[in-house]
């Protein structure tokens, strides 16, 4: 009877205090995220952290159109390389300073010279800043860029206090999001509270948000299906049908903006003259041989949206006519043989983790059914990026998270001496559309020069696309307004938990 | 006593320069580097030529290592390339949440080996001996990713009778903060519970053969009292000099468990910046470390020397 008694003391103990109010949520991520800068930081998952806590001059919307943000309203001069924005004058930084046209000068100002700022090529259209009053600022382009208010959606336009530009909290910044930094423990948690002074502070419901990094998606999950969190980012595509088989939690997917691939070593260093790298009718050959529904199917348990181009069908760039006809493994064959092979060898370096080691395992077996033999190269992340970087590579894993301009998917890897061109491909017409491309702000122009700028790449095949990022959640049924984008940015405007 | 520490503390000297070049020397050895892993996506060569200067990579490696060296004789092991934080601090941060881990670890493990070892003597090659031995065998051989995540399903998510993860300092909520911690200790004692329940056993079957043993019982002596008091106090020598070894892998073992149970210690401090070339941290980490063992074979060595008095006069 005592043991009994004990016992269930025990348990009572054991159980109690782990009670959550419906005004705290908790987010899981996949990493932890690096320095709480937006001038500064790199890492996907620390934009999750940043769309709470920093403002941006502008905002996207579901469909990634550009609306306001801190901007309430801008106009582009004629010959669009000047841009005038009116800031609301109802907003304040955490720290009580109000944000003013001085400080979003001061900020971009930052962006654009501190030596460790990554948000340089992101600004670095603009030629000079002219504060006109004080919530109104113009900003010169020294020619018109057709991508920049798509980089002020994101850290390149957060706004940091700057008065606390040189003295920001420990592991901290001072924003002036809808949330605060409260707390920073590395590899543990980052926990932000309510900004009250918020200009939009009713449409945020939650006292504190806190994000961990779980980087274990099984765990991930395991924390989400106890109530340890509410949100969890990235389920793994297995786990698809138990969270739609328990009725404490909802899946969410969208097409997301990045792409998984291979890119071919075209001038990069000795590698770039085997067969497969030199003739562009074994890399059709190869294209022919991949059945991407097989790759969404088995891998990705259909959250792996085939791909063809390098847009998903979440842009306005993305035309279906450059979508592939499938596998077409006699006309493979029939390609080797015209360029003079009957069997091709290569190789395929990529970052040795569970997903790349079964895209590549796949690839090497459909693509062997033609007559490749494939060696594949897992190697340690770091040692992978190093190994891009100095050419030592014929065929390499080539991945983008994407970007909600169409530039940042195309041109940053595929034009000539661009900085994500690892395979230095270059081919003059192609990077001059794309060049074009940049500078007009007509969608409709745009796309035409795509278009063409596809219709090239679809002939040197210096890149293949297998499939799009998906942008997964999974989340407690009692979560209210979850709304997933296609950049993958938790947004909680709106979102509330019942009790 | 003086005389031992000061040789100690000198011979130590010439141990730890060798340990510095080590790991400085095959940590860059490693194809991969620091500042392209951290600025991957978004490469910009103006920022990462910054970047080299400032971390001064692109010196030679004797510059870059004297270098650092000088600096961590003036107490300072540098700051991650990361996230800019202190190494110094970084470890500070770290240490007690494996420190705390592995002491649950290590008394849950010996709360569950030593008895089981007791027991599966004396009852030696009965069917508790082998239900202890098989699952000593199980302890040592079922992965910890494998048994945590089994938990954190059943104890977590079915039973909710535990926090799934996380980790609370003691000083904030020691109760919860034990909570947290149950779980995943657990996970990590097993295998040293499953050693220490075999090193118990054979220690403790070594000890009952002995003749005093037999004496002490020809004496009428209770069982209890012969086993625990006569026996087990002398197959105890073996295994605490073996639980102190243990304890040291605990630390250093943790590295899975603190993975699964998403607990920000020492064992992931390491492990993450290995992988992200995060040289000054990983530098800093083995060297403390280093320090660290060679400080508790000196406490170790006087230890002895207290307890054994035929050790105090070498001469």
């Amino acid at each position: 009877m005592m043991k009994k008694l004990v016992l269930s003391a025990v348990l009572a103990g054991l159980m109690g205090a782990t009670a959550v109010s419906a005004a705290d949520l908790t987010v899981a991520m996949q990493d932890d995220p690096d320095i709480l800068d937006p001038h500064r930081a790199n890492t996907f998952v620390g934009r999750l952290v940043f769309a709470s806590l920093c403002d941006t001059l502008f905002e996207i919307d579901t469909s990634l159109a550009i609306v306001p943000r801190i901007v309430s309203e801008w106009t582009w001069s004629e010959g669009d390389t000047v841009l005038t924005m009116t800031l609301r004058d109802d907003a304040v930084f955490h720290d009580g300073t109000p944000i003013t046209a001085e400080a979003v000068k001061a900020n971009l100002e930052r962006a654009m010279t501190l030596p460790e700022s990554n948000r340089k090529a992101e600004l670095a259209s603009v030629s000079g800043i002219e504060v006109l009053g004080e919530h109104e600022i113009a900003l010169t382009l020294e020619a018109p860029d057709a991508a920049f208010l798509a980089n002020l959606t994101d850290r390149a336009g957060m706004l940091i206090s700057p008065a606390a530009f040189d003295t920001p909290p420990a592991g901290g910044v001072v924003c002036s999001g809808p949330y605060k930094f409260a707390e920073r423990v590395q590899n543990d948690r980052i926990v932000l509270e309510k900004f009250a002074d918020h200009w939009d502070a009713d449409n945020y419901h939650f006292d504190t948000v806190t994000f961990r990094p779980i980087p274990d998606a099984t765990v991930r999950l395991a924390n989400l299906q106890s109530g340890d969190v509410q949100i969890i980012e990235r389920p793994a595509p297995n786990d698809m049908a138990t969270i739609e088989g328990d009725s404490n939690l909802v899946f969410d997917l969208v097409t997301g903006l990045g792409f998984y691939g291979v890119n071919f070593n075209m001038g990069n260093g000795e590698r770039s003259q085997s067969p497969i790298n030199q003739d562009p009718r074994l890399r059709k050959a190869l294209e022919l041989t991949i059945d991407r529904n097989v790759i969404n199917d088995v891998l990705g348990a259909g959250t792996y949206p085939p791909a063809y181009q390098p847009f998903s069908s979440a842009s306005w760039a993305y035309n279906p006519e450059f979508d592939g006809g499938g596998r077409d493994i006699e006309q493979a064959k029939a390609l080797m043989a015209e360029a003079g092979h009957e069997t091709v060898e290569f190789e395929i370096l990529y970052a040795n983790n569970s997903a790349m080691q079964s895209l590549f395992e796949l690839v090497q077996a459909m693509a062997s059914e033609a007559g490749f033999q494939i060696a594949l190269r897992p190697m340690e992340f770091a040692a992978y990026v190093a190994e891009r970087e100095a050419g030592n590579f014929e065929v390499s894993q080539f991945g983008a998270s994407g970007r909600i301009d169409p530039d940042g998917n195309f041109h940053r890897y595929l034009a000539c001496g661009s900085a994500g061109n690892v395979g230095n491909y270059c081919n003059d017409e192609l990077t001059a559309l794309l060049d074009k491309a940049r500078t007009i702000n007509d969608q409709a122009e745009r796309k035409a020069l795509y278009d063409e700028a596809q219709t090239i790449a679809a002939e040197d095949l210096p890149a293949l696309y297998f499939y799009y990022t998906p942008r997964t959640w999974a989340y407690r049924a009692n979560i209210e307004g979850f709304t997933s984008y296609a950049d993958g940015v938790l947004r909680l405007a709106g979102v509330k938990m019942a009790d | 006593m003086l005389q031992l520490i000061i040789r100690r503390v000198v011979v130590a000297i010439p141990t730890l320069i060798i340990v510095s070049m080590l790991i400085f020397g095959l940590q860059r050895m490693l194809p991969g580097d620091p500042i392209l892993t951290m600025t991957a996506e978004e490469s910009n060569p103006e920022v990462v030529a910054f970047l080299r200067e400032k971390y001064r990579l692109d010196d030679p490696m004797p510059v870059q290592y004297l270098a650092w060296i000088g600096n961590v004789l003036r107490g300072d092991f540098g700051s991650s390339i990361r996230t800019g934080l202190p190494v110094t601090e970084m470890i500070l941060q770290k240490l007690p949440i494996t420190v705390q881990l592995a002491t649950m670890a290590m008394i849950m493990a010996m709360l569950i080996g030593i008895p089981a070892g007791i027991i599966a003597a004396v009852r030696k090659n009965t069917a508790t001996d082998y239900v202890a031995n098989t699952v000593a065998l199980s302890g040592m051989s079922i992965p910890n990713f494998w048994l945590g995540i089994m938990l954190i399903m059943v104890v977590a998510v079915q039973w909710k009778l535990l926090p799934a993860s996380g980790y609370v300092p003691l000083t904030q909520d020691a109760w919860l903060s034990i909570r947290s911690m149950l779980m995943p200790a657990f996970v990590l004692s097993t295998a040293v519970a499953a050693y220490l329940m075999r090193h118990t056993r054979s220690a403790m079957l070594g000890v009952l053969n002995s003749d005093y043993i037999r004496t002490a019982r020809a004496k009428g002596l209770l069982s209890k009292t012969v086993i625990l008091k006569h026996a087990l106090g002398n197959a105890l020598m073996p295994i605490v000099t073996l639980s102190t070894l243990l304890f040291g892998d605990l630390l250093a073992g943790a590295v899975l468990t603190e993975q699964i149970f998403v607990i920000p210690g020492f064992g992931k401090l390491i492990v993450d910046a290995v992988f992200t070339r995060d040289y000054a941290v990983v530098q800093g980490v083995v060297l403390f470390t280093a320090i660290g063992f060679i400080f508790m074979n000196l406490v170790a060595d006087m230890l002895y020397i207290l307890i054994n008095p035929r050790l105090r006069h070498p001469q």
